[in-house]
């Protein structure tokens, strides 16, 4: 594994991936707020929360670029079309999968079973998290796609 | 009950004028059916707010703003406007309503033949807490008091000005989900909800003790947060709290203090809190005149109530407030200065520009239905005036104006030099020519007459001070000579002209003229004379056909006689017969209808309430002896305030 070029290639990467989820955001593609869902494991502070999700979610593409790196190296190919790929099945695992068991993972997420209470008050995403945008799921795989595309291209095998 | 259809209005037992309908759930022909304006109650979150009618129904609603486009607005059409009503069923209904003492918490008890239950309706306002909250929410709770009551609840929100039906979704126990683009509103409740449609709706009879709770929420971020009913009651606490620290903090003790701590409430409510501007009131639309076409968008904030909205501020106590809205005059208006725009939205845009709801009918056939406003394009140079005064008050008060405060106010000094001698859309924003109007040429002396005074004070650095100096006393002549009619002995509307106008009652205000002078004597004879109806009511200029009369120039009727143009018992006569034109919750309108007392136009509206303060003030300051307005320091002009002496 290439250490230096897994560092810049994940940084960059991960924070394109945080730009276009809050491009899509701001263009109307989906209500979800990444940061704020996953600043508000650590605080019910709104603003806070914005702050520690990024922070979040910069260690976590860092964390999940390892995956990528290891599959670039173990197939001896690093691209921008191959990373791509497998943005789009990465953000396959975050919809069906993930999304799924935020309810149980996330400790002030509420379930469509039991509803919200005191400690659970937020919206859970729902299938393919639909319930932040019918466009979710679009925004999603093409910030994944970006993500992967971009971690391909400026990774150097070793 | 139909999915689009609404039950009648009940008749409200202690109003002063007769309702128009019987309370039964009927079907009634819809303009019949329109609440009095009078009859609505507001509830706010200095966010946005929305109307409460007697009936327990809310019929307007604009998210998240105060000039977002509306969720409910049966206020202007009963047939497609969206409402959302919690009420008994039973036709022999008499209904008594009350906010929470000190509050903007609103309560409406409904007594039935069987028993009686209490509405309690609240938009809890976003503190510094960090306790996970939704962004926008509104929260109802129907308490059965005794008895039994059968009860109504009807759900139908008709976004963007009534013209799309939401569709609501069953989310299990999350509540009702309606998706309208990148918003979402959530609509949970202790009971459940059919749905019908676009609509949501139950019916349950409810026995002593009982209690249905409500919460509607609106988010543009994803997750929203769901707040859990059983949390409802402690939050309802907090919100009569937090309002009721609020208003602990108002200076006022006078004889009128309860009534000004109610004004001070509704204002609060109509200043947005992420800018710290204000709106002029929550609606758009009601009318001037019913049936008439004078029906404004008035969602916006004005710059012309600036002086006096601070005056009333600054003398409460509320710096915050009064500081962040010279703030947001001077900061938010940047992109427009030197010029200022007469309206601007609550982040300092300009107002959209107008254009007529093809939905929405209007106000008891009122027509037509506008959004956004028209005057933004108007010239109105008198706001010039307001904000220098506002900034004044602000610092002969002991604020410090920083520098960029400093180079807006040369800058709108230099305007005014330029542009004082121009006619202008005036105060009232006629929409025919431009005028050469006195009440325009007063403020611009006055903008010139501050500018001077802060200079004096050492409190406005390289301020050109001989034109400005020159250039008012070129205006003052030119008020004292063309703005004064010899044959009917009055200050008068424009130049050269012969009609009256109530804003001339400012002259006093601002310094112009002494209160107790002849000249302004013989005006105010000569306005009670033309202007005034036989209850003692002001019209503000001689319109044809006439409109209501205009509840601030009432007041300001009431201020100059404060001032020293009458006695304290002229004064406080006069307050004490327009407090009888309020609502039974204190709230004004913009006009009073002359002839019934109906209330007309925009609702509640901020400058009424702004007026009636400014004369609460001033009295009490005439009791006790006090210097009156103080924004008119030693110095500043030909004319001082009206003192202790004059007391």
């Amino acid at each position: 594994m290439n250490l230096g070029s897994w560092i810049l290639s994940a940084v960059v990467a991960t924070l394109a991936l945080s730009t276009s989820l809050a491009l899509s955001q701001g263009l109307g593609l989906t209500r979800m707020n990444i940061h704020y869902m996953l600043g508000t494991i650590l605080t019910p502070d709104r603003d806070r929360a914005r702050l520690y999700g990024f922070l979040v979610h910069l260690a976590n593409g860092w964390l999940v670029s390892l995956l990528y790196v290891f599959i670039f190296e173990a197939r001896h190919m690093a691209n921008w079309w191959f990373g791509g790929l497998l943005g789009l099945a990465h953000a396959l695992f975050v919809l069906s999968v993930l999304f799924l068991l935020l309810p149980s993972l996330h400790p002030r997420m509420a379930s469509e079973r039991h509803g919200p209470a005191a400690a659970r008050q937020l919206e859970p995403p729902g299938f393919m998290a639909l319930n932040y945008g019918y466009q979710t799921p679009l925004s999603i795989f093409l910030s994944h796609a970006i993500f992967g595309a971009i971690l391909g291209s400026l990774y150097h095998l070793k | 009950m139909p999915e689009n259809s609404r039950p009648t209005e009940p008749e409200a037992p202690n109003e002063r004028h007769a309702a128009p309908s019987d309370g039964a759930l009927t079907f009634a022909p819809p303009e019949s059916r329109f609440p009095w304006i009078e009859d609505y109650a507001v509830i706010g979150d200095c966010r946005s707010a929305a109307l409460v009618s007697r009936s327990g129904s809310m019929d307007w609603l604009c998210w998240p703003r105060f000039d977002s486009p509306s969720v409910f607005a049966s206020l202007l059409d009963r047939e497609r406007g969206g409402f959302w009503q919690i009420a008994p069923t039973d036709s022999d209904l008499s209904t008594e309503r009350r906010y929470l003492p000190e509050s903007n918490v609103l309560e409406t008890r409904f007594t039935t033949r069987s028993g009686a239950a209490t509405l309690t309706d609240l938009m809890p306002v976003q503190d510094a807490s960090p306790a996970m909250v939704p962004d926008h929410e509104i929260i109802r709770r129907l308490t059965c008091d005794s008895g039994e009551v059968a009860v109504g609840i009807h759900f139908a929100p008709r976004v963007n000005y009534g013209e799309k039906e939401l569709q609501i979704r069953q989310a299990g126990r999350l509540g009702l989900r309606m998706e309208d683009g990148r918003r979402i509103y959530w609509l949970r409740s202790s009971i459940p909800l059919q749905l019908r449609g676009s609509s949501a709706s139950a019916c349950c009879v409810l026995h002593a003790g009982d209690t249905l709770l409500f919460s509607l929420s609106y988010a543009e971020d994803a997750p929203a947060v769901l707040p859990p009913l059983d949390h409802l009651e402690s939050r309802i606490e907090n919100c009569v709290d937090w309002w009721r620290k609020w208003a602990a903090q108002a200076k006022y003790d006078g004889e009128f203090r309860d009534e000004v701590i109610r004004s001070a409430l509704a204002l609060k409510l109509l200043i947005f809190a992420p800018s710290g501007a204000i709106v002029a009131a929550p609606t758009t639309s009601l009318p001037e005149r019913i049936g008439g076409d004078l029906n404004w968008d008035y969602r916006y904030c004005w710059l012309r109530d600036a002086s006096l909205t601070i005056r009333a501020l600054l003398e409460l106590g509320y710096w915050d407030e009064a500081a962040q809205f010279l703030d947001w005059m001077l900061h938010a208006t940047r992109l427009t200065q030197p010029e200022l725009r007469i309206l601007y939205t609550v982040f300092g845009n300009p107002a959209p520009k107008e254009h007529v709801s093809q939905v929405l009918h209007g106000y008891r056939g009122s027509a037509p239905v506008r959004i956004g406003n028209a005057a933004r394009d108007q010239l109105q140079l008198d706001v010039y005036g307001e904000v220098v005064d506002a900034a004044a008050q602000y610092a002969f008060h002991g604020g410090t104006l920083d520098r960029a405060m400093q180079k807006a106010l040369l800058g709108f000094g230099n305007y005014v030099l330029k542009h004082w001698d121009s006619p202008d859309e005036g105060i009232w924003e006629q929409r025919t020519r431009r005028r050469h109007h006195t009440h325009s040429r007063l403020l611009c002396w006055t903008a010139l007459d501050r500018l001077c005074s802060l200079c004096r004070q050492g409190k406005l650095k390289r301020a050109p001070l001989d034109p400005y100096k020159e250039h008012a006393e070129r205006i003052r002549r030119q008020i004292e000579l063309r703005g004064w009619n010899r044959e009917l002995q009055a200050y008068v509307s424009e130049l050269d002209g012969s009609q009256l106008d109530s804003s001339l009652l400012l002259l006093s205000w601002y310094g112009f003229e002494r209160a107790d002078s002849s000249r302004m004597h013989t005006t105010y004879r000569a306005l009670r004379a033309r202007l005034s109806t036989p209850e003692g009511l002001l019209y503000r200029g001689e319109t044809l056909p006439p409109e209501g009369t205009f509840a601030i120039c009432s007041f300001w009727e009431a201020e100059y006689l404060a001032l020293g143009g009458g006695t304290i018992e002229q004064t406080r006569d006069l307050i004490n017969v327009l407090l009888r034109y309020r609502n039974d919750l204190g709230l004004y309108a913009e006009e009073i209808d002359g002839a019934t007392g109906h209330a007309l136009g925009n609702f509640p509206q901020a400058f009424t309430h702004v007026g009636f303060i400014g004369a609460a003030l001033s009295l009490e300051q005439r009791i006790k002896g006090e210097t009156q307005l103080a924004h008119r320091p030693a110095g500043a002009g030909r004319q001082q305030g009206h003192s202790k002496q004059a007391a």
